[in-house]
């Protein structure tokens, strides 16, 4: 079965990928449950159009850029090692400086 | 002749109120002097406190006193509590306009900048006549002019690691309202070391977000952001743009929560994130992490005790103004003045504007140009932008013309001219970019070409 999840982009992060903040997508069924972990990759090779070392450094996100699974800071969540469900929404924002 | 004595009484009577006029202008701008070192006599003194309000308080706070929330009790806390704004800009001006009008005792606003006219759109307490004066002196006397019971310092110097904390210590609550992030995070770690909270602010293009840091055993800045952003993911508001509005509605819920703080009704963005979308309407106010007990500055055995050098830390200045970039030989680039010969004469070329194509709406070259922005370089891959490399054709294989790339201030101009020579390496081609970009034609070759 296919997983079914809304990814959304803020703060500028969405200029990575085609300027788009809204994306629902579906995860190819796996062997394995569906980690962040395994989705940072999917989404750097799927949905970023440019400069993928700007979303990912090493196995994670590059500093800068906050992560909110269903509406809650991920290190609430278990951060990488977090199994995603169907339906979730993980949102990626990158944080603003100006003023 | 009692029309003309009458009229002379009245003269004077209006010489006098002249003359008690320019004394009040003058008592008004004694006050409003501007701070230029940390250690100055005003800021040391601390703030005088009071247990109770003027007939002229109960009158002009009426509206927010009979609040039973807020009530009297709250209001002495306004009045005897300080606020220290860093950055008198987008963020600055609405949150000390609605600090001073809330009657908060003293409001101290630093910033090292000038009045700009690109400024006004969103930093709506200068005014036209201000371009060029000290921006925390335009904020302290539009402020003064609304609420005259609240003391005024306005901070004219660059916050750094070596008069922050001499500052901060002064004041009960620090509002973050800058531009850049080194200054934010000198600011985090200054205000775990003087112990007061920080109401964070920010604001680009259509978006805002706030958060208060440092308080109440909630999380600091860097228990979210322990390393700095990498400086070419950092965009500010001269380059991204901003809708004036936003950051209006970002420093007024600043002052808002600052009068929270100080009034003891608390904050609601301890350990949570506001995020404000203008383009979808919407608020959200997603959770964060706890306080992390290993963070360098506030975990339990910090290894930040005293402040260090921020604009190291983050590999980016302690300001927003943009830099000019020198990756280029000389011998790649030609001036304003040689291209408009270029022009003059009739020389073949292709001219090849690198700014996103809604900057070319606002002014451009008179010279058709190719509209290739900088940010799509990175995405044609090794080869050459298709659009390109057809104009190039145009031309045939015998003639080669040259490229010259323009950008607005000519920093584009030669990342682009760099990637392409390496994209056209053995095609023999010149590419050179115009040296300063549109500034330097505005200065250069037309006076009257319009600069943003």
């Amino acid at each position: 079965m296919p997983l079914p999840l809304i990814i959304e982009f803020s703060g500028g992060a969405e200029l990575l990928c085609g300027n788009v903040k809204k994306h629902n997508v579906e995860l190819p069924e796996q062997k394995d449950k569906w980690q962040v972990r395994t989705l940072l990759p999917w989404i750097r090779d799927n949905l970023v159009q440019e400069r993928p070392e700007l979303f990912m450094q090493g196995d994670t996100v590059r500093p800068g850029i906050l992560v909110l699974i269903n509406e809650a800071d991920w290190e609430l969540m278990g951060e990488l090692d977090y199994e995603l469900e169907e339906n979730d929404r993980i949102v990626f924002i990158s944080t603003l400086h100006g003023g | 002749m009692a029309d003309i004595k009458e009229l002379q009484e009245a003269l004077l009577k209006k010489d006098e109120e002249i003359r008690l006029l320019k004394q009040k202008v003058e008592e008004a701008n004694a006050q409003l002097r501007v701070v230029t070192t940390a250690n100055a006599d005003v800021v040391s003194k601390l703030l005088e406190t009071s247990s109770k309000l003027s007939n002229d308080d109960i009158m002009r706070y009426s509206r927010q006193l009979i609040l039973p929330d807020l009530g009297v009790k709250g209001q002495i806390g306004l009045k005897n509590s300080s606020v220290l704004i860093i950055g008198a800009g987008g963020l600055g001006c609405p949150a000390a306009i609605y600090l001073a009008a809330a009657g908060i005792g003293r409001l101290g606003v630093v910033d090292y900048d000038e009045v700009e006219l690109s400024n006004l759109h969103r930093q709506i307490l200068h005014t036209e006549s201000r371009v060029g004066l000290s921006k925390s002196l335009s904020i302290a006397r539009s402020c003064h002019s609304l609420n005259s019971s609240v003391e005024y310092v306005p901070y004219q110097l660059q916050l750094d690691s070596s008069n922050a904390l001499d500052i901060i210590k002064c004041y009960d609550i620090v509002l973050d309202a800058t531009d850049n992030v080194a200054t934010r995070y000198l600011l985090n770690d200054a205000c775990v070391l003087a112990g007061k909270p920080l109401v964070s602010g920010s604001a680009l293009r259509f978006e805002g977000q706030l958060t208060v840091y440092n308080y109440e055993g909630g999380p600091c800045y860097r228990c979210l952001y322990p390393r700095p952003p990498p400086p070419e993911t950092v965009t500010n508001c001269s380059e991204g743009g901003v809708v004036g509005v936003v950051p209006g509605i970002i420093g007024s819920i600043q002052a808002l929560e600052a009068i929270k703080i100080a009034s003891g009704l608390g904050s609601s963005y301890k350990q949570r994130l506001l995020l404000f979308d203008a383009l979808d309407g919407t608020f959200r106010t997603p959770k964060l992490r706890p306080r992390n007990t290993d963070c360098p500055v506030c975990g339990d055995k910090p290894s930040i005790q005293q402040l260090i050098d921020y604009e190291q830390f983050c590999g980016a200045r302690a300001s927003d103004k943009d830099k000019d970039l020198h990756v280029l030989e000389e011998n790649c680039r030609i001036s304003p003045k040689e291209y408009a010969e270029m022009l003059k004469g009739g020389e073949p070329h292709i001219l090849l504007d690198v700014r996103p194509a809604v900057e070319l709406d606002i002014c451009r070259l008179p010279q058709p140009a190719l509209n290739i922005p900088y940010s799509s370089f990175g995405k044609s891959g090794t080869t050459c932008p298709s659009d390109l490399s057809q104009a190039m054709e145009k031309y045939g294989e015998d003639e080669k013309v040259p490229i010259v790339c323009v950008c607005r201030r000519g920093n584009d101009s030669q990342l682009v001219v760099r990637e392409l020579k390496e994209k056209l390496a053995g095609k023999n081609v010149t590419v050179m970019d115009i040296k300063r970009g549109l500034y330097g034609w505005q200065k250069q070759v037309d006076q009257s070409f319009p600069l943003y």
